[in-house]
């Protein structure tokens, strides 16, 4: 494979929705989504029942791709900061690290200059999380390993259940 | 790059569905969202013009049930045929786990069919893959068509590594879940190698 598979424990997972729900507590917002750049959602702090967390991981990494190339287009590097502001909610979009994306909503109860501030420090503490897994990875794959994987065995049988054989 | 959640035991699989304009990439994804449980699949989202064009994706999160006591999802993902839309299509396939190539078995689409998988092999390189060796499919779509080359016909032009070969007719929903599940045979087998 091209790249290492994105492995995540308990003890770095834990560590990420307590940064999340602390931010969302600090910035007022409604909620917060971490969501990774291939747009599968990692965490989510906040009221997640009123909204379809699946499709906005996705077309929320599909909104920085294309801003990522945008930005390549006229000679960026990235943008690493995307605000959509609506009637009501509002949607700040920031890049974490390598590959996290950090998704605020929020309304009026809060501003755009208060969930800045709090999410330029809550993504300092994200990003080292992720360094943090992604060297987890790296030794991991070098060692190949002492660490025995549960999907060693998968059996073609496994996969017709899936299908319903 | 699947991503795999210890916390949650979750496995996420991306796959993309690839070829060129109005070979059923979209209708190949439509058909499995009519046909799922309702409990097991999310909203199918479409990024579609006017004139139901794929415009950037579509998207289908599929939830599979268990392997090894791990929940496994599926993302499904469409690209957009159209020729012009060539970025889209190369930022679609990032992280990807596994393509579904869908030819058009229309014999007037044979070139657009070759070109496309030129394309995605440039795409492929262009994000770090090698399109001889990350899981792949093809699907020789529209085999009801008057106009269809013969099976021999298209896996001699469109076949190039002993991929797996599946004849369908999606909007009928012959040949989508075979696909499907010899893309996703692939991608799991690849988890138990790595």
């Amino acid at each position: 494979m091209a790249k290492l598979d994105l492995v995540m424990f308990e003890e770095e997972y834990g560590q990420l929705q307590e940064i999340i729900g602390r931010l969302q507590m600090d910035s007022a917002s409604k909620v917060v989504f971490l969501v990774d750049k291939n747009g599968q959602q990692i965490a989510a702090s906040g009221d997640v029942r009123s909204i379809d967390a699946t499709s906005l991981a996705s077309l929320t990494a599909g909104n920085v791709a294309a801003t990522d190339g945008l930005a390549k287009l006229i000679g960026e590097k990235e943008f690493s900061l995307l605000f959509h502001e609506g009637e009501k909610d509002n949607l700040h979009i920031s890049i974490v690290g390598k590959r996290g994306i950090l998704v605020v909503i929020f309304d009026q109860s809060s501003s755009l200059a208060l969930v800045r501030l709090r999410v330029k420090k809550a993504s300092r503490e994200l990003a080292e999380i992720f360094e943090k897994v992604e060297q987890r990875a790296q030794a991991t794959f070098n060692e190949s390993s002492n660490f025995e994987s549960p999907f060693s065995e998968i059996t073609d049988d496994d996969i017709d259940k899936l299908f319903g054989d | 790059m699947t991503f795999i959640n210890y916390a949650s035991r979750e496995i996420n699989c991306k796959i993309v569905y690839y070829g060129p304009g109005l070979c059923g990439k979209t209708t190949n994804i439509q058909w499995i969202h009519e046909q799922a449980n309702p409990e097991k699949r999310g909203k199918l989202v479409s990024l579609a013009t006017e004139t139901d064009r794929t415009l950037f994706f579509d998207f289908l999160p599929l939830d599979m049930g268990m392997v090894k006591g791990f929940k496994v999802r599926f993302h499904l993902y469409t690209v957009p045929g159209q020729v012009f839309y060539d970025a889209s299509r190369k930022l679609i396939l990032r992280g990807c786990d596994g393509v579904i190539f869908v030819a058009d078995s229309q014999r007037p689409r044979l070139e657009a069919n070759i070109e496309s998988i030129a394309n995605l092999a440039t795409n492929l390189k262009d994000n770090g893959y090698d399109i001889r060796s990350i899981p792949y499919v093809l699907q020789l779509n529209k085999r009801d068509m008057p106009t269809a080359a013969s099976l021999s016909e298209m896996e001699e032009l469109l076949r190039f590594r002993n991929e797996p070969v599946i004849e369908a007719v999606a909007s009928k929903g012959i040949g989508v879940i075979e696909t499907l599940k010899a893309c996703a045979r692939q991608i799991l087998m690849e988890l138990q190698r790595s």
